[in-house]
C-alpha cells in the first residue's frame, strides 16, 4: 500500500474529525467527560492528525482508542505502558497517548508502571480510576478501599489499596496529576500540562463507575455534597517531593491539581544522545559500510 | 585424528586431515579464549573448524571444557572422541579422560598431578608438562594462574605446526585493546608454550585446506544472528537478559545506535515483547528474544501479534527445560511451544538455523517473511549454535542488505487494516489517510476495518484469513534438499543445530552400503509442502531430535510430521542428556529402527 496519492490539504483538528464509534459505555459512566475533554484538548493543540497515536490496555476504559479517530491500537491486558514505549522510542515524530484503568495500571502492569515512568519515557499516561473491575462486572480493584463489598470480597475488601499518588511519586514519574471526571475545567488544564510536559506524564482521574460503584467519589464532588479542594501552587513547589508525599498522605478525598513537576532527561533524548555520539564517531560512512567492516574484522 | 601418511620420525610431521583437541579446565583459566583462538586461526588459514564449549550456570569458576575439530575437509560436528587432551587439573583429567580415543596424547599440567594419577594401561600417551611453573617463569613471578592458556596455545601451536605468525597476530589483536602488559604477559607465555620440548611426541601438521573463498570469517551463531538481523534491516526491539540469548540482545544495545536504532533492555520479557510490538506497530521491522522461559512468558503477546497481525522477530535460544531446567546445556524441545504456545488458533512462523553460518541467514528470511506475511516469526536457534565457533564465507552484503524503510505514504480512501482478500498491510502512525478514517489494530476479533466483532460468521472468515497465509507460505517454500541417496532404506529428517552431525552420521551408514539420505528442515511452521512424496521413496522415516520421545514414542518434529502427514513409518530417535548429538548416536538409533522391521 505503498503507492504515493495525492497529500490532502492540511485538515483543521476538530472534535468531529477525531470522533469515530460511539462510546459503549454504560449511560453516566464518567469515562464519556474524559473522552470530551480530550477531544477539546486535542482541537486546542492541534497537532497533525496522522501524528496522534492513543494506546490502551484492557477494561472499560481502555476502549478509548476505537472511539478515537486516530492511529490507535488495543493491546493486551496491563501492558500498554511498554508497547507505548516502543511507539514513543522508535517515532520521535507522533505523540504518545496511553489510556487505562485502575486495574490495568496498577495491578497487571503494575511493574510496567514503574519502569516507564522511571525511563521517563515521552508519553501522556491517564488512569481512569474508578476503585473497581467493571468490564468484569464488580470484582475487588488494587484502588477499592477497604470495606468496599464485591463479587471477590463479598464481606467488604481486607487489602489495603494503593495509593496512586504515592506510588507514582516512588516510581520516579515526573508529572504527576490528579483530576476528577466531574470537574471538566480542571481535567482540562491538568490534560493539557501533562501533553505540553517533556517527559513521562501521568494523570490520575476519578471516574465513577454508575453501574459497580456509584457514589464512589461523591465526597469530592461539591454537586453531591463534597468538596473539590484543589492544589494551590502559590503555596505547593510541585518540584518538591517530600512535600508532595505529605500531599498525598490521605487521598480520601485528598486533594486535585499538580502534585509533583520536575524537568528531567527522557529516556527518548538520552536515546539520541548515545545515537549521535556513535555515529559521529562512524565518519558519515554507510550502514551497509559499517557491517561490511565488522565482517571484516572477523576475518 | 586421520592422517593421510604414515607417522614417521619425531622430526618430520605427520600429515593430519583433522583432529580434535579437548581443552579441559576450570571456567576461569582462559581455556574459551585459546579456542577462540585457534577457531579463527583456522577460519584464516582455509582450514574447517567447529568448537563446542561447557559453561557451568554459576556465577564465576566450575570445570569447563572447549572442545576444537580442525579439519580440512568439511567439518560437520564436534567430534565424538579427542585426539588430544589438555587438562589443567587433576579433575579434569579424571572427568575427560574418557572422551580421549585410545591411542591419543594427554598433556596434563605436572603442577597438579603426578605419574601415580594417571590411568595405566589406557593406550594413551602422557605427557606431563608444568604449565604453571613454565608460565610462572616466563611470565615473571606474580601472575600464577594467569597466562596458563596462553602457554598451552603456544605448545599446541608448534605441536601440530600451526601458523604461528598468524596465530600471534590473531592473540596481538585481541590484547593489543587492553594494557600493553597483558599483550606482553601472553606473548611471553606464548613463546614460552612453543619452545617447549614437549619430548618424543609426534609432531603434525595439517594438510592445506581446500575450503575456497577470498573471504572466510570465524563466529559463533549468537554473532551471526544479530548480524543477520542488522542486515535484514532490523533497528529496533526490546529484550530482557536470559542464557543463551544474551549476548544477541547485548550485542544489539551496542551495534544498533550506530545503524540509527535502539535496543531497549526491559523490566521483564512481558514488557520487552511488547515493546517490540510497540516498534513493529510504529512501521519498522522489530525484533525480541529471550530462551525457553521467556519464550513462555512472551505467549500472550505473541498471540496478539498473530490476531492483531503485526509483523515481529522472537528469537528463541533453545536450552534444556522444562522451568529453569539446564540453563547452560542444549535441547530442541521449544518446537511445540513455538508452533502452538499462544491460546487460540494463532498462526506463526517458525525457523530454525542449521548452523552457525545459517543464523545469518535465518534472519534475513525471517525479516522477509515477517513483511511479507505480516505476522510474528519465530526463529528456534539452541545454546550449541549460539555459542559455537565455525568458520566460513563471510556474508555477501551487497547482495543480502536490506535497507530498513518506514512507509508514511498516505493511504488511500478505501483502505483497511484487515481486508478479507489481501495480506494485512498496517499503516503506521504518520501515514494520513485520504478518506479521513484513521485505522486500530486490536487483539479482538474484528471485521475488516478492526471494529470489534463477535460475528460467529466473522471470527470464521477472520481465522482462515490468518491461517491462509501460511498455507500460501507452504506453497511458496522450496522442498529441502537432499544430502545422499534420493530412495532407499531411509531418510533421516532433522532440523535446527544437528544438520552436521546428521549429514556425517548418513555418509558413514552410506558407507557401510545402507542407501540412506537425509532433509534438514529450516521452515518448520509452516512445513513445504509435498514433504510427504518425498518421505515415500524411502523404507523407513527417522526423525533425530534433542528432545523427549513422549508418552508415545515420538519427538516433537515427528509428532507433527505423523500429524500432518499420517504416515506411520515416521519414526524417532531423540535424546535427552542436554549433549549434542554423537555421530555413533545417531548411527546407532538409526540402524535400530532399520533392522526393526
Amino acid at each position: 500500500m505503498s503507492t504515493a496519492i495525492d497529500t490532502p490539504a492540511a485538515e483543521k483538528l476538530t472534535k468531529k474529525a477525531l470522533t469515530a464509534d460511539h462510546p459503549t459505555w454504560c449511560p453516566g459512566c464518567g469515562d464519556f467527560a474524559v473522552l470530551n475533554i480530550f477531544y477539546r484538548v486535542l482541537e486546542k493543540l492541534q497537532y497533525p492528525h496522522e501524528n496522534i497515536v492513543c494506546v490502551a490496555g484492557i477494561g472499560c476504559s481502555s476502549r478509548f482508542p476505537y472511539f478515537m479517530n486516530t492511529h490507535g491500537i488495543h493491546f493486551i491486558h496491563g501492558r500498554a505502558l511498554p508497547l507505548a514505549t516502543g511507539i514513543s522510542l522508535s517515532r520521535p515524530d507522533v505523540h504518545v497517548f496511553v489510556f487505562g484503568g485502575d486495574g490495568d495500571g496498577f495491578s497487571i502492569g503494575g511493574n510496567h508502571l514503574n519502569h516507564a515512568a522511571r525511563k521517563n519515557i515521552k508519553l501522556t499516561y491517564v488512569i481512569m480510576d474508578n476503585f473497581v473491575y467493571g468490564l468484569t462486572k464488580k470484582q475487588t480493584s488494587p484502588t477499592s478501599p477497604i470495606g468496599f463489598k464485591s463479587k471477590t470480597d463479598p464481606t467488604g475488601s481486607i487489602d489495603r489499596p494503593i495509593n496512586p499518588m504515592r506510588q507514582l511519586l516512588a516510581s520516579g514519574a515526573t508529572f504527576i496529576a490528579r483530576t476528577h471526571a466531574a470537574q471538566v475545567k480542571h481535567m482540562e488544564a491538568m490534560f493539557e500540562r501533562a501533553i505540553l510536559h517533556d517527559g513521562f506524564s501521568v494523570v490520575e482521574c476519578l471516574s465513577e463507575c454508575v453501574m459497580f460503584y456509584s457514589g464512589a467519589f461523591d465526597d469530592s464532588w461539591p454537586k453531591k455534597g463534597g468538596t473539590f479542594e484543589t492544589i494551590d501552587e502559590a503555596q505547593h513547589d510541585v518540584t518538591d517531593e517530600t512535600a508532595a508525599f505529605k500531599m498525598a498522605e490521605n487521598l480520601a478525598p485528598g486533594k486535585f491539581g499538580v502534585y509533583y513537576q520536575v524537568n528531567h532527561p527522557t529516556k527518548n533524548a538520552l536515546e539520541q544522545k548515545w545515537i549521535d555520539e556513535t555515529q559521529s564517531k562512524l565518519g558519515g560512512i554507510s550502514q551497509k559500510e559499517i557491517l561490511k567492516k565488522r565482517f571484516e574484522a572477523m576475518r | 585424528m586421520s592422517s593421510v601418511s604414515a607417522p614417521s620420525s619425531s622430526s618430520a610431521p605427520t600429515s593430519l586431515r583433522n583432529a580434535v583437541i579437548r581443552f579441559a579446565g576450570n571456567s576461569q583459566d582462559g581455556i574459551q579464549s585459546i579456542g577462540g583462538f585457534l577457531a579463527r586461526l583456522a577460519g584464516r588459514t582455509a582450514q574447517e573448524v567447529m568448537t563446542y564449549m561447557t559453561i557451568p550456570s554459576t556465577i564465576s569458576g566450575g570445570p569447563s571444557i572447549f572442545q576444537v575439530h580442525l579439519g580440512s575437509g568439511e567439518v560437520l560436528h564436534e567430534g565424538d572422541e579427542a585426539d588430544v587432551l589438555v587438562a589443567f587439573y587433576k579433575h579434569s583429567y579424571q572427568n575427560h579422560i574418557g572422551s580421549l580415543r585410545k591411542g591419543g596424547i594427554c598433556f596434563y599440567d605436572t603442577a597438579d598431578m603426578t605419574a601415580e594419577d594417571l590411568k595405566q594401561d589406557s593406550g594413551i600417551i602422557h605427557i606431563g608438562v608444568p604449565f604453571t611453573s613454565a608460565t610462572v617463569e616466563a611470565v615473571g613471578g606474580s601472575t600464577r594462574d594467569r597466562g596458563k592458556n596462553m602457554f598451552v596455545l603456544g605448545m599446541v601451536c608448534a605441536v601440530f605446526n600451526l601458523d604461528k605468525e598468524k596465530l600471534v597476530g590473531i592473540v596481538s589483536r585481541q590484547f593489543g585493546r587492553k594494557d600493553e602488559s597483558v599483550l606482553r604477559n601472553a606473548l611471553l607465555a606464548f613463546d614460552a608454550g612453543f619452545a617447549y620440548q614437549v619430548g618424543d611426541v609426534e609432531k603434525f601438521a595439517f594438510v592445506p585446506g581446500e575450503a575456497p573463498g577470498s573471504h572466510r570469517i570465524s563466529a559463533d551463531g549468537n554473532q551471526m544472528m544479530t548480524l543477520g538481523l542488522i542486515a535484514a534491516g532490523v533497528r529496533y526491539g526490546s529484550a530482557y537478559p536470559i542464557t543463551p540469548w544474551s549476548s544477541i540482545m547485548e550485542t544489539l544495545r551496542v551495534e544498533l545506535p550506530k545503524y540509527g536504532g535502539i535496543y531497549v533492555q526491559a523490566e521483564d520479557e512481558l514488557a520487552a515483547v511488547a515493546m517490540t510490538i510497540g516498534a513493529a506497530f510504529a512501521g519498522h521491522l522489530a525484533i525480541t528474544g529471550s530462551a525457553g522461559p521467556g519464550l513462555s512468558l512472551k505467549m500472550e503477546a505473541l498471540g496478539y501479534a498473530s490476531m492483531a497481525e503485526i509483523p515481529l522477530i522472537c528469537v528463541n535460544v533453545q536450552r534444556g527445560g522444562p522451568s529453569t531446567g539446564l540453563p547452560t546445556s542444549v535441547e530442541q524441545s521449544d518446537l511445540m511451544q513455538a508452533i502452538y504456545g499462544s491460546h487460540g488458533d494463532s498462526p506463526r512462523i517458525v525457523l530454525a538455523p542449521k548452523d552457525v553460518e545459517d543464523c545469518f541467514y535465518i534472519a534475513l528470511e525471517a525479516g522477509k517473511l515477517a513483511k511479507k506475511y505480516s505476522c510474528p516469526v519465530i526463529i528456534l536457534s539452541d545454546q550449541a549454535l549460539s555459542s559455537r565457533i565455525e568458520a566460513f564465507e563471510e556474508p555477501d552484503l551487497d547482495k543480502h542488505w536490506v535497507e530498513p524503510e518506514l512507509d508514511l505514504a498516505t493511504r488511500p480512501a478505501d483502505f483497511k487494516p484487515y481486508p478479507l482478500d489481501a495480506i494485512t498491510r498496517h499503516a503506521p502512525p504518520g501515514a494520513k489517510m485520504a478518506g479521513g478514517k484513521y485505522p486500530i489494530a486490536t487483539g479482538l476479533e474484528h471485521d475488516e476495518m478492526g471494529h470489534p466483532s463477535g460475528s460467529p460468521k466473522m471470527h470464521t472468515l477472520m481465522t482462515a484469513k490468518r491461517r491462509n497465509k501460511l498455507v500460501q507460505l507452504s506453497k511458496e517454500l522450496p522442498l529441502p534438499e537432499i544430502h545422499g541417496d534420493t530412495s532407499g532404506d531411509v531418510l533421516v529428517v532433522g532440523w535446527g543445530s544437528t544438520f552436521g552431525p546428521i549429514k556425517e552420521s548418513v555418509t558413514r551408514m552410506r558407507s557401510e552400503g545402507h542407501k540412506v539420505g537425509a532433509v534438514h528442515l529450516r521452515h518448520l511452521h509452516p512445513m513445504p509442502a509435498g514433504l510427504g512424496d518425498l518421505f515415500k521413496q524411502y523404507k523407513h522415516v527417522v526423525c533425530v531430535e534433542m528432545n523427549d520421545s513422549g508418552l508415545y514414542g515420538y519427538g516433537q518434529l515427528a509428532t507433527l510430521l505423523r500429524a500432518s502427514l499420517a504416515d506411520p513409518r515416521i519414526q524417532s530417535v531423540c535424546k535427552t542428556d542436554g549433549l549434542a548429538f554423537r555421530i555413533r548416536e545417531i548411527v546407532t538409533g538409526v540402524e535400530k529402527i532399520m533392522t526393526q522391521a
